[in-house]
């Protein structure tokens, strides 16, 4: 049940995907470019701080809205909805939770607004779903910090111009010695390097950041030091309802195709959608798409009552990204030879889908949130 | 209606805005012939939203207060919050069981009836609605209220020497109208009413801030009451039109398209008639 501000914000950004952003998701799918003019328009109507307070710049929206948007995109472009999951979850989010007075004035209005992008660097080659493994480390000099490592797999690399970084301030405290910082795109010392050829979502930056000796002022300590790794976690804990519903959008998305496909497509006198093969494999399909949602909008609105929600996102994450896969790997098969052409976007799909059953957290990492919670 | 120059004021602008079926949505009911409006999107008319639009744009460029009216039962109310979400100013929404069954004349009297009871510089209807396609309501209202009117309106261009202009007397619009040649440039004193094309501009989308305060602001609600109209004039009993018969139009084919050299368009065209056995 849609309130009626969620009906009129469904109505625009179902329009808003559908002219702006389904028209592009080919073309940026196969030559690997970040739709910088998707960024713009979306800036332009305030998509890129909808969870924001307006005395920040944004839009005073809520997560719910948020999911939304970002189901809404994903459902024509995997690759569009993490631009946005990435900014809004992993670097506004955190800002606007952990930042002091002043970091929420320099940094929230101009990455709400859009004329900066935002970005999150936790993960390097030896620190993944294990991220105490941190080696990237941060020392203090006076009023500055100096930064020496590198973040690898970091999604919207290049064209953010904020990046939340974590590093070791204290190895000798564990995961109570990591700190995170807000790094901007020009300081130097910090470099984006190598960016990744990927199989799906190949349109969104996905690259290294890279510190010789950065030097970043004090005042850019987000939270306080030795609190990083607490700052990561529950980041992700908010970036999984951007994921889950990039998921349910990617999955809606391949159904939608599907419908019309078997509608059309006729074999044996008949259209394929009326045989009972075909009818009941939709129908749990569907089914577990609309259980995602669920889920979705379950964990955004606990999120925005201020209620504990990391076994929801979780909860969220998990099941809208499997449902994810298991639905676009349908999908191609259901549109057989044409499925496995790039005339369809059902290949497309399934390949965008992958991802979010890894990144923000593999699968096995939502099952032990979701387990660690239940045997506590 | 206003006459003042410009000068200490703001420039009014009201648009007259409906709400219709998406009837690229609507199908034909294949035994009875008839529309199948269950299930079908209501949406802000497009020539109306292309109307708004330059509303919006006269308000960005030269500042305005824009308000947009609409005649119909209360769940028009979606249009004048998507209105309010784009960047109006004021909505009023004008409902009464008295208004109902209202054909264009009835309708215009019903607009009229509240234009009368509010300030405007301008006066912007839609060409026609894509319900009806009668293009009748902006040329009535301009007659009721004594009004100069420029329909098929495309623009109010600032690229002209004179896109604003504030006389003694008033404002003076610089117009730009579509003919069936092309366009005709034209000077109209405010206060006046255009109709304009959803071809104008294309409307900006709601913005998220738009939408989220839509539905704080506060909506004007008038009934018949509120209204400068003679009950004679309204709703069923002021409509002197009566729909003898509805009938659906024999399907035409889609035809093609085919985007090729003029040489080519010559021999595909010649090859076709000879096909239909035309030459």
């Amino acid at each position: 049940m849609l309130t009626k501000q969620q009906e009129l914000f469904l109505q625009m950004i179902r329009e808003f995907a559908e002219k702006e952003v389904k028209p592009l998701a080919a073309e940026i799918d196969e030559t690997e470019r970040f739709p910088s003019e998707t960024v713009e328009k979306m800036a332009r109507i305030g998509l890129l701080g909808i969870p924001i307070p307006t005395e920040y710049g944004g839009a005073g929206g809520d997560n719910v809205l948020y999911s939304m948007a970002v189901e809404e995109l994903s459902r024509v472009c995997g690759t569009t909805g993490v631009i946005l999951s990435a900014h809004t979850s992993l670097c506004c989010a955190p800002i606007l939770e952990h930042g002091t007075e002043e970091q929420k004035r320099n940094y929230l209005p101009k990455l709400a607004s859009g004329e900066w992008l935002g970005a999150f660097g936790l993960t390097e080659p030896n620190a993944g779903t294990d991220a105490a493994g941190q080696q990237t480390i941060a020392i203090r000099e006076g009023d500055e910090y100096v930064i020496n490592g590198s973040k690898i797999f970091i999604t919207n690399a290049g064209p953010a111009h904020v990046y939340i970084v974590f590093a070791m301030t204290d190895k000798s405290q564990g995961t109570r010695g990591i700190t995170a910082f807000i790094v901007e795109k020009d300081t130097p010392g910090f470099t984006v390097g190598k960016k990744e050829k990927k199989l799906g979502i190949r349109a969104s930056a996905t690259a290294e950041l890279i510190f010789e000796n950065c030097r970043i002022p004090a005042v850019n300590m987000l939270g306080a030091e030795g609190k990083g790794f607490g700052i990561a976690m529950k980041t992700l804990d908010g970036g999984r309802i951007g994921i889950a519903a990039q998921a349910l959008g990617i999955a809606q998305g391949a159904m939608d195709e599907t419908v019309r496909y078997t509608k059309e497509r006729k074999q044996f006198g008949k259209s394929i959608a009326a045989f009972q093969n075909t009818q009941f494999q939709l129908a749990d399909l569907e089914t577990k798409i609309q259980a995602s949602r669920l889920l979705v909008r379950s964990a955004a609105s606990k999120k925005d009552r201020k209620e504990a929600y990391s076994v929801d996102a979780a909860m969220a994450k998990l099941f809208a990204a499997e449902t994810a896969m298991e639905v676009t790997t349908k999908a191609v098969q259901f549109h057989g030879g044409d499925g496995y052409t790039r005339e369809y976007p059902v290949e497309r799909m399934m390949r965008d889908a992958k991802i979010t059953e890894i990144y923000e957290g593999t699968s096995e990492v939502q099952r032990m949130v979701i387990a660690g919670n239940l045997l506590r | 209606m206003l006459k003042a120059p410009l000068k200490n004021r703001k420039m009014k602008i009201i648009v007259c805005i409906k709400q219709v079926p998406d009837t690229t949505e609507i199908k034909l009911d294949p035994v009875k012939g008839t529309l199948i409006r269950e299930g079908v999107p209501s949406i802000m008319n497009p020539d109306d939203k292309g109307g708004l639009e330059l509303a919006l744009q006269l308000k960005e460029r030269h500042g305005a207060e824009v308000t947009v009216v609409t005649m119909g039962p209360p769940q028009a109310e979606a249009i004048l919050r998507e209105a309010f979400a784009m960047g109006v100013d004021r909505a009023i929404l004008l409902s009464d069981r008295k208004f109902a069954g209202a054909d264009t004349l009835a309708t215009s009297n019903t607009l009229a009836g509240a234009l009368r009871k509010l300030e405007y510089d301008l006066i912007i209807t839609g060409r026609q609605a894509i319900d009806g396609d009668t293009a009748q309501v902006g040329p009535q209202i301009a007659e009721l209220l004594d009004l100069p009117q420029v329909t098929y309106v495309e623009g109010i261009s600032p690229a002209q020497a004179m896109p604003l202009a504030s006389t003694p007397e008033g404002i003076v619009f610089s117009v730009k109208k579509a003919t069936e040649e092309g366009y005709e440039h034209l000077e109209v004193a405010a206060p006046c009413l255009m109709t304009v094309l959803s071809s104008a501009e294309k409307p900006r989308y709601m913005s998220v801030r738009g939408i989220v305060e839509a539905f704080d602001k506060p909506m004007t609600m008038w009934g018949f009451d509120d209204l400068d109209v003679d009950e004679s004039r309204i709703g069923l009993n002021g409509s002197p039109t009566r729909v003898a018969r509805s009938f659906g139009k024999t399907m035409k084919s889609a035809g093609s398209v085919h985007e090729v050299e003029p040489e080519q368009a010559v021999e595909l065209i010649i090859n076709k008639l000879r096909e239909k056995y035309i030459l």
